[in-house]
């Protein structure tokens, strides 16, 4: 047997061996599934996509009617996904970095609060959370017949706020592209300023020129394009109440579950950074004559950047992914949205190939932008 | 760091650290050194007496202590006597009554065994082969019955905290041996075993538990041959023992790269081949590298089975949500149910935290 003791065919043979294994699982499910699928007669492919969905959806980030297909159905779900996602990971961030930073501060008790924050948050499941603001909020506050109007036509019930909403009528498209134009206007402007001040010392009003690029675009748009808006505002009605914008409590209850616990994380995470930062970098900034505010703001925070990337694309993966609690609550995300496909059409493994196709393609998505900002900040060594 | 650089930094340079130096010494320098320091201290003593406050006058002041519903209705506190008529519920979901102590006996055994465990001093084979042999058979033998006389309960009456325990330990049980496989998969130097081990470590990893929860309980059954039928706890535990699997494999591979190459090459060059190298040069190392943040990713994986809540099994959380619908009390006891698993679950968690940071001082073998 000289053959075997041969290292290279060892590896050639351990590998078909371990293909041959994973091939021959992947050959025996196929095969009892599809026998499975059609003794009771359930459809298979991805046609169902392009039927007429016939369901509500409560929420919808993008317009949809229960005549669209299912195909669009999921497309809303996976709007609100990210929506959610995309407004905690923002509010937590924000609210994680005042944390973390408090939690560093030499005043024992905002630093001991921010630590008994931080805890709580941690050591409590999210999902408890979801439910408990969830009900919290349902309990709160009085049914929609009882709705207590806070201003004329903001409404404040148990099935959440419902406020005026704008409704465009024309020049909706040109304010947005003057959006767009005033914000790349205003960074460009910034940008120049900056380079001019390290090229020739000249230093310029940043802010104001600024400000002024950003508000030039839109005052043009204003003056120009026919902008005609009108108000839609809610009415009381015996049941329900019709028109305005609606804040729904699962949406709320969602979006504060999420946005804590992503702060906490954040806490935790701008805190480690923080303090890996060496010492002797707050002595230089401070022998400079630098408040702690600005030592902190200036030299501490742009180097524990390179450290809390990491650990804070894994914050983002995450809070991507428990967006999917919402189904608990009952926030129609792309995983309860697929639900309602999965329990129509009985079509359960092409509804769950579809939500776990979507889920990897956006996490390898957010994980290559955050790459991309990683490689950008990291310290550029010769 | 050297003794004299230590020296350095903590006595001299430390005394100017402070912007601007907190004047000690004088009357609460810390609390009140200057305006903006006390501004913060009073608004921080301010919010902690208003949750005070909060949290005493609904816990005890306008609580009910003891009557009916309709008496805890009248007030607008916590509803104490929905707990002590649920208690027993929520524990242990519906596991017939006049068995409980079997439930309550094999969660006290379970937590004793853990506690003794979490001794480094007693780690090694005998403790490895008392929890096979011995506590392992125990519980099962006391949850599922069949022997000595005891009545059998199938696992669908199963419910509550010890179910929690189960998904949670079993579930990380079972998950390392495989993850730590995942993760010599992934550093192995054969391509197809590599791209096997990092294609499911990236697709586990990269879609929500709840996901692969739904797969298990809805996918799974589609996948079994005709007359077999698994039970949807055990479909539910292999569930979490996947991803669990893959989130160890991360883990136990950090640890991996951090042995030193030469340890290797230490290995082939005494002779030993591919799993003698492993097993007694580079796990021992790696693995005890990992061991604080296992117990980080532990707690995680003990809060993430509550989600086992969405696919219909009965955990501690479930046992907890159905009790507050009971027509009795719905509506009464809005809050009571989840402040309390709250509780639990936050003592568990912490504790096994503050396990973590004793671990990792325990470990802390270098010199600086």
């Amino acid at each position: 047997m000289p053959l075997f003791y041969d290292a290279r065919i060892r590896a050639y043979l351990y590998q078909a061996i371990a293909v041959g294994i994973v091939l021959l699982i992947a050959w025996v499910m196929f095969s009892t599934a599809s026998a499975n699928l059609a003794k009771q007669d359930i459809a298979t492919g991805f046609g169902f996509l392009a039927r007429q969905a016939g369901f509500v959806i409560t929420e919808t980030a993008i317009t949809y009617e229960p005549t669209d297909t299912i195909g669009r159905a999921i497309l809303v779900g996976i709007a609100n996904t990210v929506k959610v996602s995309l407004l905690a990971a923002l509010l937590g961030t924000i609210l994680g970095l005042l944390v973390g930073i408090g939690r560093l501060s030499h005043n024992p008790v905002l630093s001991r609060l921010m630590l008994a924050y931080v805890e709580a948050l941690r050591n409590v499941p999210l999902l408890l959370y979801l439910l408990l603001w969830y009900s919290l909020i349902i309990s709160a506050f009085p049914p929609v017949k009882q709705a207590i109007e806070m201003l004329p036509g903001v409404f404040l019930s148990n099935s959440g706020l419902v406020m005026p909403a704008l409704h465009w009528e024309s020049g909706f498209a040109a304010l947005v592209t003057a959006l767009i134009v005033a914000v790349a206007a205003a960074t460009f402007a910034a940008r120049i300023i900056g380079r001019r001040r390290v090229v020739t010392g000249k230093d310029m009003p940043v802010a104001a020129i600024a400000t002024l690029a950003f508000f030039l675009p839109i005052a043009a748009a204003l003056l120009i394009a026919n902008i005609s808006v009108a108000w839609d505002v809610p009415v009381l009605g015996r049941f329900r109440l019709s028109g305005g914008y609606h804040l729904r409590p699962e949406f709320v209850a969602l979006l504060l579950g999420l946005t804590l616990s992503v702060s906490a994380n954040v806490a935790e995470i701008v805190r480690a950074g923080i303090q890996a930062v060496s010492k002797g970098q707050w002595e230089a900034a401070t022998a400079l004559g630098l408040s702690r505010a600005r030592t902190l703001k200036l030299v501490i925070l742009p180097q524990a950047l390179r450290i809390i990337i990491p650990p804070l694309t894994n914050t983002y993966l995450t809070v991507f992914k428990n967006s999917s609690l919402a189904i608990a609550i009952g926030y129609p995300d792309l995983v309860m949205v697929s639900n309602t496909i999965m329990n129509q059409t009985g079509q359960a493994i092409e509804s769950i190939a579809i939500f776990m196709g979507v889920y990897l393609g956006l996490s390898i998505l957010i994980s290559l932008v955050m790459n991309w900002y990683n490689a950008k900040v990291a310290l550029r060594e010769r | 760091m050297t003794q004299i650089d230590t020296l350095i930094s903590g006595s001299t340079l430390t005394a100017h650290r402070e912007v601007p130096p907190v004047p000690k010494g004088r009357w609460l320098g810390a609390y009140f050194g200057t305006p903006g320091n006390a501004l913060i201290t009073i608004l921080c003593l301010g919010t902690i007496f208003a949750l005070a406050k909060l949290a005493i006058g609904w816990l005890f002041i306008d609580a009910t202590f003891s009557g009916t519903p309709a008496e805890c209705k009248a007030t607008s506190g916590a509803c104490w006597p929905f707990l002590s008529a649920k208690m027993r519920y929520i524990f242990f979901g519906f596991y017939p009554f006049e068995e409980q102590w079997r439930p309550l006996t094999a969660m006290l055994l379970f937590l004793g065994a853990c506690l003794v465990s979490m001794v480094p001093k007693v780690w090694g084979r005998t403790l490895f082969i008392a929890w096979i042999a011995i506590f392992l058979p125990t519980l099962y033998v006391l949850m599922a019955g069949g022997f000595f006389g005891l009545t059998v309960v199938p696992t669908a009456q199963w419910g509550g905290l010890p179910l929690s325990f189960m998904l949670s330990f079993i579930g990380l049980a079972f998950a390392l041996p495989l993850g730590i496989a995942l993760a010599l998969a992934r550093a192995s130097s054969l391509p197809a075993i590599r791209i096997l081990g990092v294609s499911f470590i990236e697709i586990v990893r990269g879609v929500p538990l709840i996901s692969i929860l739904f797969m298990a309980t809805v996918m799974l059954p589609l996948f079994m041959p005709d007359g077999i039928t698994v039970d949807k706890l055990i479909r539910a535990q292999v569930a979490i023992i996947l991803f669990a699997a893959a989130y160890i494999a991360e883990i136990v591979r950090g640890g991996l790269q951090a042995v030193p190459k030469g340890q290797v090459e230490a290995g082939h060059s005494l002779g030993l081949h591919y799993w003698q190298i492993m097993r007694k040069i580079v796990l021992p190392q790696a693995l005890k590298k990992v061991i604080p943040p296992l117990v980080s990713l532990f707690i995680g994986f003990f809060q993430d089975t509550t989600l086992v809540t969405i696919v219909g099994l009965l955990d501690f959380l479930d046992t907890v949500r159905t009790a507050m619908r009971d027509p009795q009390w719905q509506g009464i006891a809005v809050l009571e149910g989840y402040v309390f698993a709250a509780v639990i679950y936050f003592v568990f968690s912490a504790l096994m935290g503050a396990y973590s940071r004793f671990l990792e001082q325990y470990f802390r073998t270098t010199h600086d």
